[in-house]
């Protein structure tokens, strides 16, 4: 599966050129850009581990993308996010997010699903990566949850 | 341009002689009146009949819109009636429109119960536009003062948080509302929310007139739905709702269905107009308290805000609406097959999306309006709209917005997952070429032409709706259209 969280999840994969130009985008609204990653992106995972604090006061791209590919070396089988905060009145928020960096193979999701009365049901969203513990994650020697799917 | 101001008499034992006298005359007409900055001020397209002057119409509906009756009473003087008073402070034509005039009229905090839309509309809208002495009146704008803005609660999520909630940044949303909007069973429909879902779209949505009917009761609608959703949740990895219909004839049915949708996790509901104004408040309130989005469906708005005459305009309900407190309502496409005038609708996205206005009476705009920091409405887009208009679309309404893609998705000739897919590309590629600096507008065929390269259900949606467009003329269009400036 493909997970398609971020703003451009449904382009094929941006390339570092592509990538800067939004990095550019965003550094001339004003924003600071920050780069995260987990092995972890359950759709509520709000808090992926941060590559850095936001770089507050930069103007150049090309020190993103320096980030970029640092955490890609660094983390090469988590996903890698770009994020663009707004510190302006009224925002103060993310306003751009997409990502850079993906493990070579996603194992998704299960959905699990507690009968409740009245014909409800209580839904859990399961991320498959999970299962194994943290830092063994999308391993590449052959064992972990992506064998066989 | 008004006549000699009229006579007024205030004060005294002729002011409250027993009869009848002009509203004008009563002290309803107050041309040297400068409004405070704690004042509501309203502004109506007035029609006065045959013989009545516009002075005298403004101060009828001055009067009949705050403290007047047709006669003189003496029961006035019990009270420090002249700060109650609706005061009409100017009369302007209507620009090519002959017997229409503007009139301004200003209202005392005082007039108001704090945090009551029910209240004050009783007063601006209550009597005044059944009134002999007019042909037509027209509710155009209104100017509410931060004094009274602080008084409401605003939209319980807006556009940050809803979009921090659904971790969906820099682009429109986008969402479909399920079709058939009536007769479909609750298994089939939430067929349609899954497809919708996993091929892309953030939301789907019920129709304003999809509630409990013989066809499909709510609470297996709501089932059907919410598995949908958790599906779809976990084919993509994002998060993902369904606007769940919790319109009823009664609160209490409201309530329990809006409980229901929370407790099977549903991260939005929704509201109908025509449920009221009190009801709107209650469900703002609701969704305050448990963390719900709530999305606004405006059914029934043209009934009363189409033509020019006579209604309220939409940029009022707009005004309403968001110091009601609600987090979606639906504003106008430009583009699609629903009435919306360029300019008239990024008037109401302005309305409902800016932390301040500015007078822009080529927008409709007639009053600088400070939100106060109230939460920003995110704007609906739905109705006749589909992928090959994105460049449009986003040139007219921006990215805070959601793009509701219906027949748009669900008639897609590959299905309704391609469909949702076509859309989702279509948004993602525009965004990009965007924010690389390209001419969006201009090349917006070119750059969905170019992702339909190696997107073969946006290339068929293409093929399908490249052409359509509605093009009728607007109904509802400014009066004021900005002078070319010579240079």
């Amino acid at each position: 599966m493909r997970i398609t969280q971020g703003t451009f999840s449904f382009l094929p994969d941006l390339t570092d050129e592509q990538i800067s130009k939004q990095v550019e985008y965003c550094l001339n609204q004003g924003w600071a850009v920050s780069v995260e990653f987990t092995d972890d992106p359950h759709p509520r995972n709000t808090y992926w581990e941060m590559w850095g604090a936001p770089m507050f006061d930069l103007k150049d791209p090309a020190a993103v993308m320096q980030e970029v590919t640092t955490c890609r070396k660094a983390y090469p089988n988590h996903y890698i996010k770009v994020n663009a905060l707004d510190s302006t009145r009224g925002w103060e928020t993310i306003r751009l997010s997409f990502i850079v960096h993906r493990p070579k193979h996603e194992p998704g999701f299960g959905l699990a699903r507690q009968e409740a009365g009245g014909r409800n049901i209580r839904y859990t969203v399961h991320s498959y990566a999970t299962d194994r513990p943290e830092g063994d994650r999308y391993s590449t020697d052959g064992g972990g949850p992506d064998v066989g799917r | 341009m008004a006549a000699a101001p009229k006579k007024t008499i205030k004060e005294g034992k002729e002011r409250y002689k027993a009869g009848v006298i002009p509203y004008a005359t009563m002290g309803y007409w107050e041309p040297n009146y400068v409004p405070k900055d704690t004042d509501i001020i309203a502004l109506f397209r007035v029609t006065p009949q045959e013989g009545v002057d516009p002075e005298e119409a403004a101060a009828a509906v001055a009067g009949e819109s705050s403290t007047a009756t047709w006669t003189v009473v003496w029961t006035d003087r019990l009270t420090a009636c002249e700060l109650y008073r609706g005061k009409a402070y100017r009369v302007d034509p209507v620009p090519n429109q002959p017997n229409q005039y503007f009139a301004y009229i200003a209202y005392d905090l005082d007039l108001f119960e704090p945090g009551s839309i029910a209240n004050l509309t009783a007063s601006i809208i209550g009597n005044v536009f059944g009134f002999k002495a007019i042909k037509a009146l027209r509710l155009e704008d209104m100017r509410i003062p931060v004094a009274y803005v602080k008084t409401f609660g605003g939209p319980p999520t807006g556009i940050v948080v809803e979009r921090e909630r659904l971790d969906k940044f820099g682009r429109p949303l986008l969402g479909a509302t399920v079709k058939p909007k009536l007769g479909l069973s609750g298994k089939n429909y939430g067929r349609v929310v899954y497809e919708a879902l996993k091929g892309g779209l953030d939301f789907t949505k019920d129709d304003e007139n999809i509630n409990s009917q013989p066809f499909m009761h709510w609470r297996d609608r709501y089932l059907y739905v919410m598995e949908g959703v958790n599906r779809a949740s976990a084919a993509t990895g994002e998060v993902k709702g369904s606007y769940l219909n919790v319109t009823a004839a009664t609160m209490e049915d409201m309530y329990e269905r809006a409980e229901f949708a929370k407790e099977l996790g549903s991260v939005i509901i929704m509201i109908d107009l025509v449920i009221g104004f009190t009801a709107i408040q209650s469900m703002s309130k609701w969704a305050r308290k448990n963390d719900m989005i709530l999305h606004l469906h405006r059914a029934g708005y043209a009934t009363y805000a189409r033509q020019k005459n006579h209604g309220i305009s939409f940029r009022v309900i707009a005004k309403w609406m968001r110091m009601a407190g609600v987090d979606h309502i639906h504003s106008g496409t430009v583009v699609g097959k629903l009435e919306g005038d360029p300019r008239m609708v990024k008037g109401f996205y302005d309305t409902l999306r800016e932390p301040r206005l500015s007078a822009s009476l080529e927008n409709g705009l007639f009053f600088e309006q400070d939100w106060a920091s109230l939460r920003k409405v995110m704007p609906v887009a739905s109705g006749g709209i589909h992928a090959g208009q994105m460049h449009q679309l986003l040139h007219y309404l921006g990215e805070d917005v959601v793009l509701q893609f219906g027949g748009g998705t669900i008639g897609h000739p590959d299905g309704i997952q391609a469909g949702a897919t076509a859309n989702r590309v279509a948004v993602e590629a525009m965004i990009q070429a965007r924010n690389e600096g390209r001419d969006f507008l201009k090349e917006g065929p070119e750059i969905l032409a170019e992702a339909a390269r190696w997107c073969a259900p946006l290339r068929a949606a293409l093929e399908t709706w490249g052409d359509i467009t509605f093009t009728y003329a607007s109904t509802d269009t400014p009066d004021f259209v900005p002078t070319p400036m010579l240079v």
